[in-house]
């Protein structure tokens, strides 16, 4: 009877720990709200801001000079377009690919020098990564598309890769040796079994990824440097739309800074319609997922 | 008495983890459509041993083998014979249930014949009769597009051995089927090996020995990598002719 009195009273140190917890857990959801706040607070800002000069115009006409009125950023969308699109044609595979390099062979010693390398140009500032193409494409050949692309692919690459990596460790090792003991040679194993059902993470990392170097702005003031006019040749300086907000809002006039705002709004958009896809393209696709191979009945 | 043809000749196997010996010198025989137990006290190598017969061993880092393994005459082991292909002869069914994640009951089975490059035409046809010998079809004919990891333990571990059967394997491994099943999905599986036995050799690790004089036509008794006796099921459980034996049968240790 004592002992039992003893377990389930309440002792003064239980009051103390259940008002901690209630203190601790107010405390965490304040932060969360602080730290949201900003965030909040920043697409409000830009969209007030930008709202007004977002036309039909602003999507297809070129800058007009300032005094004039009017015009658009059509050359800095299809050029960021362009630039971000070669470097994710090249970067999703070549880095998923390191990827499964790093978490299928992680006890080589070609994986251990690649994952530090990784490291190194993750925590790289991204205004260095400029530089190193800049001396190393620019210099020689000039400012181009193909300059600011290997400058984003830089910066995608390991990102991409550290993701697909991390993704694939979470996959027991057992459902590895069910899919070699079925005589599925391993690179099936991987392309087939493995990465399809991790599939949606591996989008998400993509999508991150993308949407990283959508917005970065100082590697391709060294490497596309800009340009007014729509592009003609991939080797020619491209305008992209970080870069021409940058230099727009830098400008004094009015009229240049409202596109600038409204730039920056197209880009948190953009960053955010990615993400509403690729959450869409996920809902739909775990739908069919399941009957992958199964459709083939009649 | 009848001779019985021997399907798969160990000669000489020893196995090691960086250069320590987990196998030694083993020699064994086994039969055509038998079953045959591996007992022995945890950490004598009967898991390795089974993944010599299948060539996984040399999955994990730090493996190390030598010695023959023939099956059907031919040594798994000669130089240019394709794991791969080993491995669609000889099948495994693991301690744990492991279904494919994300892939449904149907693609469970259906995937090792796919990428084996199976028509479509027949491929339901062999899904269903791989279900239907792993006595899993009638629990799962309704529910095919479901994922197979939505199954009960004891249907997972069918629905592996299902999987298994699918590619048409001679030989079928299995590391303690039902160590983490219950009792009734246990009886299950234990009267499906004794079906089994009709198309495929069996050879099954178990630490149960009531499973093993239950299902297995023969049983070998490791002993820290060596393999210390080899014979008839019930020759082995009534009158061992090793010491060794017979205490760890009557559970004197491990
Ligand atoms: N991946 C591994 N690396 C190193 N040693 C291992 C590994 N797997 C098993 N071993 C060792 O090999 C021995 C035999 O293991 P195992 O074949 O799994 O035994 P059993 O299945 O009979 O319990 C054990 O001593 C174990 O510690
Ligand atoms: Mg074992």
């Amino acid at each position: 009877m004592k002992a039992k009195q003893v377990i389930w009273s309440y002792s003064l140190g239980d009051r103390w720990r259940k008002w901690l917890n209630f203190f601790m857990l107010s405390c965490l959801f304040l932060l969360s709200v602080i730290a949201a706040v900003p965030f909040l607070f920043i697409i409000y800002y830009v969209f007030d801001k930008g709202v007004s000069a977002i036309n039909w115009d602003f999507f297809t006409q070129l800058p007009k000079p300032p005094g004039e009125g009017g015009g658009g950023m059509s050359n800095a969308l299809i050029g960021s377009a362009v630039v971000v699109g070669m470097a994710s044609v090249v970067g999703i595979p070549w880095g998923m690919g390191m990827g499964v390099y790093l978490s299928e062979y992680k006890s080589t010693k070609t994986a251990k020098i690649l994952r530090f390398v990784i490291d190194l140009l993750i925590s790289a500032p991204s205004i260095v990564v400029g530089i190193f193409i800049y001396g190393l494409i620019v210099i020689r050949y000039g400012f181009s598309s193909y300059a600011g692309a290997a400058a984003l692919l830089l910066i995608m690459l390991p990102v991409v890769a550290r993701g697909t990596e991390e993704i694939l460790k979470m996959i027991p090792n057992h459902i590895r040796e069910a899919g070699l003991a079925l005589g599925i040679p391993r690179w099936k194993v991987i392309t087939r079994i493995l990465i399809p059902s991790v599939l949606s993470m591996c989008v998400t990392v993509i999508m991150l990824a993308i949407a990283r170097i959508a917005g970065e702005t100082a590697p391709l003031l060294f490497t596309s440097l800009g340009n007014q006019y729509h592009i003609r040749s991939l080797s020619e300086p491209i305008a992209t739309l970080p870069v021409q907000i940058y230099e727009f809002a830098n400008t004094g006039f009015e009229q240049m800074e409202q596109q600038a705002w409204a730039g920056a709004m197209v880009l948190v958009f953009f960053v955010f319609f990615i993400n509403f896809f690729t959450r869409l393209f996920l809902f739909f696709r775990k739908k069919d997922r399941v009957g992958f191979y199964s459709k083939m009945r009649k | 008495m009848k001779e019985t043809k021997t399907l798969v000749k160990i000669q000489d196997l020893s196995a090691s983890f960086f250069s320590i010996p987990v196998l030694k010198n083993i020699d064994l025989e086994i039969p055509i459509h038998k079953v045959v137990a591996l007992i022995g006290p945890s950490g004598c190598g009967k898991s390795t041993f089974l993944r010599c017969l299948n060539r996984m061993h040399e999955e994990v880092s730090g493996a190390g083998i030598q010695g023959q393994v023939f099956l059907e005459g031919q040594n798994i082991y000669a130089p240019y014979i394709d794991p791969v292909l080993v491995r669609r002869k000889v099948g495994m069914v693991f301690q744990k249930p492991n279904p494919f994640p994300g892939l449904s009951i149907f693609d469970n089975v259906a995937v090792g014949l796919k990428l084996m490059g199976v028509k479509r035409k027949v491929l339901f046809e062999r899904v269903e009769n791989s279900l239907k010998q792993a006595a899993l079809w009638d629990e799962v004919k309704d529910i095919l597009k479901r994922q197979g990891t939505s199954l009960s333990g004891g249907q997972q571990q069918r629905l592996c051995i299902a999987r298994t059967l699918a590619i048409n394997p001679s030989v079928v491994l299995m590391d303690e089927p039902t160590s983490a099943l219950d009792p009734i999905s246990t009886a299950r599986i234990e009267g499906l090996i004794r079906e089994l036995k009709e198309k495929v050799t069996v050879i099954i690790v178990t630490h149960n020995m009531q499973q093993a004089s239950r299902v297995s036509d023969k049983t070998a008794f490791l002993l820290s990598g060596e393999l210390i006796e080899y014979g008839k099921t019930s020759q082995i459980f009534t009158n061992p002719s090793k010491g060794k034996t017979e205490s760890y049968i009557t559970g004197r240790f491990g």
